[in-house]
């Protein structure tokens, strides 16, 4: 089924995910959420997606936290009170705990996605090929898509980021 | 070597997508719902990657480049109106943002 080495690492990035989710500091939670990306890409290793684990790191890792961080240390709001919480918010989070673990315990009784164990990994040139191959040709347009979604992204942070008169 | 079957990594990554939901749900900072955000869509990556893995194919790996990419262009673009929202009003509290409310 799976071996001790899956099991530290799904355990040490769902700890770290609460820890994101539930500490009070936003720099410990950008910190925790640091070491779940970590975990997330450790699982990519595990999946044979060398590619995508460097990409997680690379992009989460030493992009999306660093932003994180910038912006904590840009507005500071240490020392917010922390107001009590709503009923509605609580009880729409037992409703989706409830939810999940149902999901769950049907996924581990009648999930039926036993498929075979997947065959040795390409070795890494060449499944960098098969990813060029894939993006510059099934995937041609959505590539281009993409890149005037970063082109607008971009403009739309220049524009929202002036100064207001 | 690691090796699981794929409903341990469909479990898990449910169990991610879950609490990037529950800190969604609970939480006021916005900067922490953000964190939220990228957690469901990482645990997404995650289903995404093991399907594609266990079927043999990289159509799913592919796909996870788009959404990496899109994920960083919604946090830049978020973070931007968080920055906005916190010189025009002063906080960041998604409770007291209800100007809209009355």
């Amino acid at each position: 089924m799976f071996n001790a080495l899956f099991v530290f690492i799904a355990v040490f990035t769902v700890v770290c995910a609460l820890g994101a989710m539930l500490s009070r500091n936003t720099v410990d939670a950008a910190m925790c959420l640091l070491l779940c990306l970590a975990g997330v890409a450790g699982l990519f290793v595990a999946l044979h997606a060398f590619l995508l684990a460097f990409l997680l790191l690379l992009v989460y890792a030493g992009a999306v936290v660093t932003l994180f961080l910038f912006i904590i240390m840009l507005i500071d709001v240490r020392g917010a009170a922390v107001p009590p919480r709503r009923r509605i918010a609580t009880a729409a989070g037992a409703a989706a705990l409830v939810l999940v673990v149902a999901g769950l315990a049907s996924l581990a009784t009648r999930g039926r996605l036993s498929l075979p164990p997947p065959p040795p990994g390409l070795p890494v040139g060449e499944s960098l090929k098969a990813y060029a191959e894939l993006l510059f040709t099934t995937y041609l347009l959505p590539v281009q898509l993409i890149g005037f979604l970063l082109l607008i992204a971009m403009l739309g942070v220049i524009a929202l980021s002036r100064k207001a008169p | 070597m690691i090796t699981a079957s794929l409903n341990a990594y469909i479990g898990l990554s449910a169990i991610l997508f879950a609490i990037g939901f529950l800190g969604v749900l609970l939480r006021r900072n916005a900067l922490v719902i953000f964190m939220g955000l990228e957690l469901m869509l990482v645990a997404a990556t995650l289903a995404l990657v093991a399907f594609s893995r266990f079927n043999a194919t990289m159509d799913g790996d592919v796909f996870v480049f788009f959404i990496l990419t899109v994920a960083a262009a919604e946090v830049a673009v978020g973070l931007a109106i968080v920055v906005a929202l916190f010189r025009r009003r002063g906080t960041i509290q998604v409770d007291e943002l209800d100007s809209l409310k009355n």
